[in-house]
């Protein structure tokens, strides 16, 4: 049973997880820029996993791609431009601004102004009900007079 | 034979949960005591009927009956024996059967506990409960019966998907459920609510205990699902951002929401309305959660395998019940009109402040995850909507309902001087502001990230303690923490917990240190002030699967502190690779060390990252949960308590 296990499991190909210490470029800060890059992209085959962590194929690829185009001086926008260029603005894990996605981005702040319009109108109408006069100079002292015995 | 009357329980609760949702509100509304009378001991028939055909489907995969076709897709003979009993919920059918299960017993924890609610309210809330019953066990026996036999059954299954075969995850969906039925059982009292056209403090009361219940498991089980992908996908991230714990979390914000506007209903009789709706939304949200999951209009990492029939089935629900409800609503909300006045500095507005963060919060939650159909539904755009949009919409509104917590809680009902209230919490804001500027100043790298969090966390924690001391009186009486109320234990851990919880969250995003390098057996070497060498790789054989192992002892400076043992296992049967992680877990930090491939050189492929503060985020979520558990023993919430000083109230003498 043993041997059936071990011819099986080296049939199957061993994975490869994320980024491997030989795509690794010499210089820290541009390897750090293009792991930056790499969090923003997403891993087109995979579910909803960015290319720095995949274990995909495609993945490998694409952070090779990416430190490619860096090593040949291309800025941080151009590299993604020319990703988005080949694969579509499907690779992008932060949405553009650009077109109908300007929706998705003020929705959150145009909610909260107008749940806070209507809180504060809401707040407002049963304060009115609370307002009571305050006390009079004679019932302030009378208040304290009582309240020192 | 067994599993024939499992499936043939589940086809006589289905008839059972029709009974029990028809006769109890026809009596309810005709007045006739003998209809409503049916509720409960429907109910509980109801309940044991699931019991039974869920006993059922677990002997099946216990014994590894292979001639149900459930059983040969997710279950082998070699795999231990907790697998094979979480296998029964590893997959869709069997998932769906523990959904209706725990459904069922929250009807009968109603017709059990329930006895002192009125017998109207109590008919019609095991009703609607009954309702849901009919509809999702008319999904499971039409579109994902779990009893199906196969004419000639196979030697051996085809295994558990082998990521979840982790203690983690075996109880991650038992407990993320809890908490999705959970709020079935506050949807329940909402309609029921609005079908009597009335909610008071009463209900406030009532309603609560089961949203806390909901909101303590749906924590746990979140929890449990983000320390699993800590320690199982190999680099350490806890929370993904992916569609299906967005499910997971929308229904959650909306019960923290829910939980504390109930309270405004209980004590101060007004939010009525909203409280209502939120209930509402809370539940409908959980059915969107399941529907994401199921339907598989969002692809993610953990989705089921999916059909379109479920999905629409699923969409016809969630807009019965939706729909349903929200008519219901804006028929009766009218009704509902506020009693209690307050001004605007109090903690009614405090709580309303609350429950507009945490409510937009969700929507924006929303928004991101359904954004990508909505995109390509009417614009034909195939975008991606993930991590980053989120931390960009998503953390302001908790860094917002962080800074006004403590003052919120300081504030008092009805009508409060914010200054005041200001004043006491000086001593926490000095140490917040603090602990922001030392840890800026400490920190190797100038983000703003890790000193604000951290700041966070301590006026967090520093509020929540310092509200309870404000309990002591000026006498400073200890002995008063004794008689405090459990609720209010429960809300300094739950506020504390948050607190530890972003703390955690802080650390671990900005100040992990990572390292990548091939190392040789026999090698050492260094990251961020700690030795590693490793020391050997050996292959071994575990019950289901091929593991590499390494062995790798960690040292600080010469001090040896512990050797881990990172493993890279492979399930020959699922045919799937996964990775265990080495993890020393320290107060202050993790180390966790990730084993690769060999490479050419015979060297292997080792991964290290230093993360600081990692088991705070965890920490924290278990004392929020306490919080909530503790919370949830209050006194007031005690099921007899009523009726206890109802009967005591004859024996009282009149004063005169």
């Amino acid at each position: 049973m043993k041997t059936v296990f071990l011819a099986l499991s080296l049939l199957v190909a061993t994975p490869v997880y994320a980024v491997q210490p030989q795509e690794v470029l010499q210089d820290p800060v541009m390897e750090s820029r293009a792991r930056d890059i790499s969090k923003g992209l997403r891993c087109l085959v995979c579910r909803n996993e960015n290319i720095d962590e995949s274990n995909a194929q495609l993945a490998t690829d694409l952070r090779l791609l990416v430190r490619e185009r860096l090593l040949a001086g291309d800025s941080d926008v151009e590299v993604v431009d020319y990703v988005v260029d080949r694969y579509g603005e499907y690779v992008l894990l932060k949405p553009t601004l650009g077109g109908a996605n300007k929706l998705l981005w003020i929705a959150g702040p145009v909610m909260l102004l107008l749940s806070l319009g209507i809180g504060v109108s809401f707040v407002r109408r049963r304060q009115k009900e609370t307002e009571i006069d305050p006390l009079s100079n004679d019932e302030a002292a009378r208040l304290d007079a009582l309240l020192k015995e | 034979m067994l599993v024939e009357l499992g499936h043939f329980a589940l086809v006589l609760a289905f008839f059972v949960a029709c009974v029990q949702t028809v006769l109890p509100l026809i009596g309810a509304q005709m007045g006739r005591r003998a209809l409503m009378d049916v509720a409960a001991p429907a109910a509980l028939v109801h309940m044991v009927l699931i019991t039974f055909s869920f006993s059922a489907l677990m002997y099946a995969f216990v014994t590894s009956d292979f001639s149900l076709k459930l059983v040969v897709e997710n279950s082998h003979t070699l795999k231990p024996m907790l697998y094979k009993i979480s296998g029964v919920w590893g997959n869709h059918e069997g998932s769906m059967l523990l959904w209706v299960l725990i459904l069922a017993l929250f009807g009968a924890a109603a017709a059990l506990f329930g006895a002192n609610l009125p017998t109207t309210l109590k008919a019609r809330v095991i009703a609607v409960q009954g309702s849901i019953g009919v509809a999702f066990l008319a999904f499971i026996l039409f579109t994902s019966n779990p009893f199906l036999r196969l004419a000639s059954p196979p030697m051996n299954g085809d295994d558990l998907n082998p990521l979840l075969q982790d203690p983690g995850l075996a109880f991650h969906p038992p407990f993320l459920y809890l908490g999705y039925v959970g709020l079935s059982m506050t949807f329940s009292f909402a309609v029921a609510a609005l079908l009597e056209g009335r909610v008071d403090a009463a209900w406030g009361r009532w309603v609560r205990p089961w949203t806390l219940a909901a909101w303590v498991f749906l924590t746990i089980g979140i929890g449990l699902g983000s320390w699993w992908a800590y320690y199982e996908l190999g680099w350490g991230g806890f929370w993904f951002w992916d569609p299906v714990e967005n499910a997971s979390f929308m229904p959650w914000l909306f019960a923290a929401a829910l939980l504390h506007s109930a309270i405004v209903v209980e004590k101060r009789e007004t939010l009525k309305a909203w409280t209502i709706l939120l209930a509402i939304l809370a539940f409908g949200f959980s059915l969107i959660g399941t529907f994401l999951v199921r339907s598989g209009v969002i692809t993610s990492v953990h989705a089921f395998a999916n059909d379109p029939e479920r999905g629409i089935f699923i969409l016809m629900i969630l807009a019965v019940f939706m729909g349903g409800a929200l008519v219901l609503f804006s028929l009766r909300a009218a009704a509902m009109e506020a009693k209690g006045v307050f001004a605007l500095a109090s903690r009614e507005t405090a709580l309303i402040i609350n429950n507009i963060l945490l409510a937009v919060a969700a929507f924006v939650v929303f928004i991101g995850t359904i954004w990508p159909l909505v995109a390509e539904a009417f614009w034909d755009r195939k975008l991606s909507v993930g991590a980053p949009f989120f931390d960009a919409a998503f953390t302001p509104f908790f860094t917002v309902l962080a800074i006004v917590l403590p003052i919120g809680t300081m504030l008092p009902w009805k009508r409060a001087k914010l200054g005041v209230a200001v004043r006491k919490l000086i001593p926490s804001m000095i140490l917040a502001v603090a602990v922001l500027a030392l840890v800026y100043v400490v920190q190797t790298q100038k983000s703003l990230l890790g000193p604000i969090g951290l700041g966070l966390a301590v006026w967090l924690i520093s509020g929540a303690v310092q509200d309870i001391a404000s309990k002591l009186g000026r006498k400073r009486d200890l002995s008063r923490l004794l008689r405090l109320p459990r609720a209010d234990w429960g809300r300094l851990l739950a506020h504390g917990g948050l607190g530890i919880t972003i703390a955690g969250i802080a650390g671990l995003t900005a100040w992990t240190v990572e390292d990548i390098r091939v190392v040789q057996v026999g090698e050492t070497f260094e990251v961020s002030g700690y030795t590693l060498s490793l020391d050997d790789v050996q292959r071994k054989q575990g019950p289901n699967y091929i593991t590499t192992m390494a062995d790798i002892t960690l040292f600080k400076g010469a001090q040896k502190l512990t050797t881990l043992h990172p493993e890279k296992r492979n399930y020959p049967v699922a045919q799937m690779p996964t990775t265990e992680a080495g993890i020393d877990s320290g107060f202050l930090r993790d180390v966790y060390v990730v084993i690769g491939d060999v490479q050419s050189n015979g060297g292997w492929a080792v991964r290290t990252y230093i993360k600081p503060l990692a088991n705070w985020i965890w920490g924290g979520v278990i004392i929020m949960g306490l919080g909530g558990f503790l919370s949830l023993t209050d006194r007031r919430y005690r099921v007899a308590a009523g009726a206890r000083k109802a009967r005591l109230v004859p024996k009282g003498v009149p004063a005169e």
